[in-house]
């Protein structure tokens, strides 16, 4: 495939093998902190720990807007689901993450009408195919999602479509990152910057790492060879004593980013004041909700949900791990009381969260 | 796993760890017998002297018919399968059907020619049948269930018990045409491909793979939960390391997969073996199972229990067994 | 991206064909390659970018 293949052969990734070797310095471990689930997902697909020298770590942040959903927001979805009359539309991913009890698989099972869909446009054409029904969409994920469910609220308004709503879910990425820099236990020396997310938000919201806190910061393309040019762009910053913004995906990211899609997000929607993140708490300004306009497409005015918080449980070490203070392994209840079957916490609720990677690709005995 | 659910869900249907939960945690303490204890394909009876594998496989597939196939060819082929995979030469297969009040006739007709069409091929009769019909709404269209017996002949053993470090490990054809097919033919990813399922009988590969003998350590048709979940019921007591770039995969499965952010090891096959052989026996081993035949991996002894990945670029990570379900109603 | 209908495009890698909305990527134009996400393209693929990353590789791999 155009565009893939290059970036996956082995000839390159050898070449940039010898140039990370030739950057670390013996002993000193560098911790390269990735905030992507594309990026975690990638790296274990291809066992790309093992080929980096030791003194490279890669840490997985908080870059799965899968794992990062509340207990408590997914039992309003739930709660969404059970309404008489409604079809539940979401990503095929969310569907097995549990709230308190149960997940939204289980909702079906037990007879709500939850339907996957790959396209917000879909959830909207359903609705216009099933005029007595209400179609609600799920809408998750970061900068590179919303302008999706942004663009699907403007044509639900210009149809005039009055059985659609969107149960707003929507993350931004800088204030988590913020979060973690200012974590007292925080390891990170560099950080790999969200490839497609970049697309939208360009590479400008990233310079108050370098600028504020010295640390290097690349946005990286999401195939072997791009992962691992990342990380030799880092090194080299780091062993000229740079701290800057590079972008090594300049196939596909601009340092304006997209701004037809953030026209269409800032027309739709808003900035919640906070918003709980799942292991990392209640973060400011980091939530996306409807604006007022769009009140009508909006499942949480149109509805009354629980609003529950549940906090996660005791043993569940998701936040440490998002800062980059502990490993998976590191966790007393990894691999027993906390498995992808029966998840207690986020990192271990998508494929794309730090647990859940490691569980699945990076075990050995 | 443990089964902590009270109700079943998809998931406990897409033949991964949810799946086997289901059957050890709520029919084997019931139903456990040695017959049934292996869990394998096939049933082996042993009748005076004669060994006969009895097999039995349910068929829900939605849509009922797509490309390459409909639910009559399936069911027959995936009965079909399960005995030559065992080692078996079909003699009889009954074919039980669940039908939906309201169902067009015309349709049952054409699944009808398709499950004769496709016994013929295979040379199997359906020796014996049942159709029930249920109130609208109870049933997606029409479900069926086929038994299939067969022989088995007497030098033929064949078991994961068998596999050895240093076995060679073979699929016959490019992998996940079926699951994708079927997942394109749903219509609500809304994706256009020219992909046909492999749905078809693999009885004449097995036979001519059985005759190489005591070196064919176990074979397997991989359907629902992909070649990854099949290999991962292989490993027990060794490893079993795959070549990725050995893999065989349709561009089109590729693509698709890339798209839907899914994994072709996990997508089913219905028309496919993979197969366990002595290193000396690979080439006979490739040439027996067709000429899109290839050798994936290896057996080796490090990390019993797992199946590895050495991937294009240089590393290894582990293929664990499928949890839930990517496609529901494949099979 | 092989076909355009106004505000709609079929993209298609490897065989496989998908209807996408190009709202957020209005520039793009037949024969392009495009990134694409839950139904709508982002972003065009720059092949002269793409090139230039691969060129830097391969300097690397020269250099050893």
């Amino acid at each position: 495939m155009k565009f893939v293949d290059e970036y996956r052969d082995r000839t390159r990734v050898q070449s940039v093998q010898r140039e990370l070797a030739s950057l670390v310095e013996p002993g000193r471990t560098v911790r390269v902190m990735e905030v992507c689930g594309g990026h975690t997902h990638a790296i274990y697909k291809h066992g790309l720990g093992e080929l980096v020298p030791p003194e490279l770590d890669f840490l997985h942040g908080p870059g799965c807007p899968v794992c990062v959903i509340p207990m408590g927001r997914v039992d309003d979805a739930i709660a969404l689901a059970h309404q008489p009359d409604v079809i539940f539309t979401t990503f095929g991913d969310m569907m097995r993450v549990p709230g308190g009890k149960r997940s939204l698989l289980d909702a079906k099972a037990a007879g709500a009408d939850v339907r996957m869909v790959y396209s917000p446009l879909d959830a909207l054409a359903i609705a216009r195919e099933e005029p007595e029904r209400h179609v609600v969409f799920f809408g998750v994920g970061f900068e590179t999602t919303a302008p999706a469910t942004a663009l699907t609220l403007l044509r639900a308004r210009t149809l005039g479509v009055p059985n659609f709503s969107v149960f707003c879910n929507h993350v931004t990425i800088e204030p988590p990152l913020r979060t973690i820099l200012e974590a007292p236990d925080s390891q990170v020396d560099a950080f790999i910057a969200p490839g497609h997310v970049s697309t939208i938000v360009g590479t400008r919201p990233y310079e108050f790492i370098a600028g504020q806190y010295g640390k290097p910061v690349v946005v990286a393309a999401f195939e072997p060879v791009d992962i691992l040019q990342s990380a030799a762009m880092i090194l080299r910053q780091l062993r000229e004593g740079r701290a800057a913004v590079e972008n090594q995906y300049t196939r596909v990211v601009r340092r304006n980013g997209n701004p037809t899609a953030l026209a269409a997000l800032a027309a739709t929607m808003e900035l919640r004041d906070t918003f709980e993140w799942r292991g990392l708490g209640w973060i400011e300004r980091s939530g996306l909700k409807l604006r007022s306009a769009f009140a009508e497409w909006d499942a949480e005015e149109r509805f009354t949900l629980p609003g529950r918080r549940i906090a996660d449980p005791k043993a569940c070490s998701c936040g440490k791990v998002l800062v980059g203070a502990a490993k998976p392994w590191e966790c007393k209840v990894f691999g027993t009381a906390c498995t992808p079957e029966r998840p207690l916490g986020t990192c271990m609720v998508s494929s794309e969260g730090a647990c859940a990677a490691y569980y699945a690709y990076g075990r050995r005995s | 796993m443990k089964l902590q659910d009270d109700v079943v869900t998809l998931a406990h249907g897409a033949g991964g760890k949810a799946s086997r939960a289901l059957v050890e945690q709520v029919f084997l303490p019931e139903l456990d017998n040695p017959l049934l204890a292996p869990l394998a394909d096939a049933a082996l009876l042993d009748v005076k002297g004669t060994r006969l594998a009895f097999t039995t496989d349910s068929f829900v597939v939605r849509p009922l018919f797509f490309p390459g196939g409909d639910i009559g060819s399936l069911a027959v082929n995936g009965t079909v399968n399960d005995l030559a995979v065992s080692g078996a030469r079909p003699l009889a297969l009954s074919a039980g059907l669940v039908i939906e009040e309201g169902f067009p006739v015309a349709d049952l007709r054409r699944i009808a020619a398709s499950l004769a069409r496709a016994a013929a091929t295979a040379g199997v009769a359906v020796a014996a049948g049942d159709t029930k019909v249920v109130e609208r709404g109870s049933a997606d269209g029409v479900f069926v269930n086929t038994s299939g017996v067969g022989v088995v002949a007497p030098r033929v053993q064949l078991g994961p018990e068998r596999v050895q470090p240093g076995d060679r490990v073979l699929v016959s054809g490019p992998i996940g045409d079926h699951g994708i097919a079927v997942l394109a033919a749903r219509g609500d990813l809304k994706l256009e491909l020219d992909l046909v399922s492999d749905c078809a009988s693999v009885l004449r590969p097995a036979q001519r793979l059985l005759a190489l003998g005591d070196a064919v350590r176990v074979m397997r048709d991989p359907t629902r939960g992909g070649l990854a979940t099949t290999l991962n019921e292989l490993a027990t007591g060794v490893s079993i390391v795959l070549d990725e770039q050995a893999l065989p995969v349709r561009p089109a499965v590729q693509g698709a997969c890339e798209i839907l952010g899914l994994d072709p090891l996990y997508i089913a096959n219905e028309g496919k073996i993979v197969a366990i052989v002595a290193p000396e026996v690979a080439d006979a081993a490739r040439a027996a199972l067709g000429r899109r035949a290839v050798v994936i991996g290896e057996v080796r002894a490090h990390d019993p229990g797992l199946v590895l990945l050495d991937t294009a670029v240089g590393g290894t990570r582990v293929v664990d067994m499928l949890v839930g379900d990517p496609l529901p109603r494949i099979c | 991206m092989v076909v355009r209908e106004g505000d709609t495009a079929t993209a298609e890698v490897a065989g496989v064909r998908r209807s996408i909305s190009l709202s957020l990527c209005p520039e793009a134009q037949r024969g392009d390659w495009v990134l694409v996400h839950v139904g709508f393209a982002l972003a065009t693929i720059d092949e002269d970018e793409a090139h230039k990353t691969l060129e830097l590789i391969e300097e690397l791999g020269e250099a050893w």
